[in-house]
């Protein structure tokens, strides 16, 4: 018998297996999306949209290959005159009764979010440092009215705001450009970078600061080689939310961009093109988008709660 | 003491600051407060954003008085209504059973809860994309998973008008629900546990420690849920935009959803503005509310 003393507040070995089994339960359920897609990415066009859908089936790099190409469709005497594929890829083109036409525009729509992504998160780090210290260790006239009105913006409605900026960016030639939708997702992201940051530097002690004012450093040395390194986990956190959300913003770049600087999110859901089946190559192109943000979700796992929440809620 | 001592060294306290703050907020102030102001004043004319050389006249309250006596935008906030309220209840619902499971602490249990939170940071126009698949009447695995659990097959989930608005409603709970159980196991994580001592000395039930400790304990923390679940999906736009775009017909045309169409497909964007200020002030609303419940929260 097992005679151990259980707290009175532990819960009983019987409600933590209930609960494991109901938690670990909808996990699987909620997880079966994510990982449909990935398989689907690895199936042939023929298999994903087979009824009822397998749950074993043929692996096949189709799906990345018609994502990563164009391809055009030849009748099959040309096809009989064609000198053998050179390379696996080729081939696997070719047993679609099509031949390679050139690379697609995934590559750059990936690269564009990439750049696009980065490039606003730097600048939105840093500038939110600094006013997130500002913040946090000076009197700043109107502070909390200033506070609140930064937040404030987050609360807009994305397509409210794109009718003036949609507008903003026509004068100035900024449509469709790389800096344009930089400085916007710079600008979102200020709110939770400011609010964010503001709660990892309120979390360092004044003291170390003070310590080293007295030791001969000016505000400007403290605040760099003594307030910069402390808040670094703080400022690695808010960078991956920042960059999470340029990476996964829909609305702007779809009414603000169409070619030359489109990003993924609107590009994905045009890979499936032609006849409308391509599902699995619109899964690998989503499977490639997804992957960076799961991995960083798992890295952030312990500061979520204080990204989604603006930095209110810390546990 | 501090001010004398760096007034002695470099810059004041006082310009640093102003150096620190003032880039974000021109910043702000450039693409955020300008451009409301000049939504403002569009929303007062006919101007057509695809016909930019046609003269801009000054049409008064008269998009207001349009936006509010159209039929067709009471339709869509009758929608974004229906999406709100079954969405956040069962958000609320799901995410806080969650939250009480995982909070008893079983092995393993934070593992699953990282596992659990993943579909809440992809993106959703993304997410709206592999949804159509599954949804897909012909060869989608929902059909056909609804189908093993003994419900009918032949339905299309995004072509229906009466299962369309509940189309959005579960695939936005299989997004959320995760974001109210970590901000509800926040909650739960922050009560004293002398209360459930005291409680435990009094011979409460179960079931009376639920209702005097623990829900009005979490109480706050399920308001705030609320609430930011509601500016959210208030301005709802990606994840609808690619599941049913509104459809069919504009059964599910989201107040986002309208604003688009009016300011992007119909060019009308005088009486887009004045929906875009509507909009605006009515989240405005919610925002100020919210941010009093995150003061009282941070205060725990």
């Amino acid at each position: 018998m097992n005679n151990k003393i259980r707290h009175p507040l532990e819960p009983s070995v019987a409600s933590k297996w209930f609960a494991a089994f109901a938690v670990i339960g909808y996990a699987i359920v909620s997880l079966i999306p994510l990982v449909w897609i990935v398989t689907t990415s690895l199936r042939t066009p023929q298999d994903a949209i087979s009824y009822p859908p397998k749950l074993v089936a043929e692996v096949s790099a189709i799906g990345y290959v018609n994502l990563f190409t164009t391809r055009s469709r030849v009748g099959a005497e040309e096809m009989a005159d064609l000198p053998p594929p050179t390379t696996w890829y080729e081939k696997i083109v070719r047993d679609q009764q099509m031949i390679l036409a050139g690379p697609s525009r995934f590559l750059d729509r990936y690269a564009n979010s990439l750049m696009i992504g980065f490039g606003s998160t730097l600048l939105s780090v840093v500038l939110g440092t600094l006013a997130a210290y500002a913040f946090s260790r000076f009197r700043v006239p109107a502070k909390d009215d200033l506070l609140f009105f930064i937040l404030s913006t987050r609360m807009m409605p994305p397509i409210a705001v794109a009718i003036p900026i949609y507008l903003m960016f026509r004068a100035v030639n900024l449509t469709d450009t790389h800096v344009g939708l930089m400085l916007l997702y710079t600008v979102v992201n200020l709110s939770l970078s400011v609010w964010l940051l503001k709660g990892f530097m309120d979390e360092i002690p004044r003291e170390y600061e003070e310590a080293a004012m007295v030791d001969g450093y000016t505000r400007l040395q403290a605040f760099f080689k003594v307030v910069l390194p402390q808040a670094s986990t703080g400022i690695a956190t808010t960078a991956i939310f920042c960059l999470i959300f340029a990476w996964n913003e829909y609305a702007f770049a779809l009414l603000l961009t169409s070619g030359k600087a489109q990003t993924s999110p609107p590009f994905i859901p045009t890979i499936i093109g032609e006849g409308g089946l391509d599902w699995p190559a619109m899964a690998a192109g989503t499977t490639l988008f997804l992957l960076p943000v799961l991995f960083f979700t798992i890295l952030l796992r312990k500061h979520l709660l204080r990204g989604v929440t603006f930095g209110a809620v810390r546990k | 003491m501090n001010t004398s001592l760096t007034a002695r060294h470099g810059l004041s306290d006082r310009a640093l600051a102003w150096m620190f703050v003032l880039p974000t907020v021109i910043l702000l102030l450039a693409f955020n407060i300008f451009p409301l102001l000049w939504t403002i004043y569009l929303s007062f004319t006919n101007f057509r954003a695809n016909r930019p050389n046609l003269d801009v006249d000054w049409v008064g309250f008269s998009n207001y008085t349009r936006v509010l006596n159209d039929e067709a935008v009471w339709g869509h906030m009758q929608a974004t209504a229906h999406f709100l309220c079954w969405s956040i209840t069962l958000q609320i619902l799901i995410g806080f059973g969650l939250a009480l499971l995982l909070n008893r602490r079983f092995r393993s249990h934070s593992f699953w809860s990282t596992a659990i939170l993943l579909p809440m940071m992809l993106a959703p126009a993304v997410v709206g994309t592999f949804w159509k698949y599954f949804f897909e009447p012909q060869y989608g695995i929902f059909n056909y998973i609804v189908g093993l659990l003994g419900g009918p097959k032949d339905f299309t989930m995004l072509g229906d008008g009466d299962l369309s608005p509940w189309a959005i409603v579960l695939v936005d709970t299989w997004m959320w629900a995760p974001y109210v159980m970590l901000l509800l196991l926040a909650g739960l994580r922050s009560i004293p546990p002398y209360l459930y001592e005291a409680a435990e000395i009094d011979r409460a039930s179960e079931w009376t420690k639920f209702w005097r400790v623990t829900l009005p304990m979490v109480m706050p923390f399920i308001v705030l849920a609320v609430l930011f679940r509601a500016i959210e999906n208030f301005k709802m736009f990606d994840l609808v935009d690619q599941l049913t775009n509104g459809g069919p017909g504009s059964i599910t045309e989201l107040a986002s959803i309208s604003l688009k169409r009016e300011a992007f497909e119909k060019w009308r964007t005088g009486y887009a503005s004045a929906l875009a200020i509507i909009l605006f002030v009515s989240i405005y609303g919610m925002s100020m509310v919210a941010v009093r419940f995150l003061d009282r929260v941070k205060q725990r």
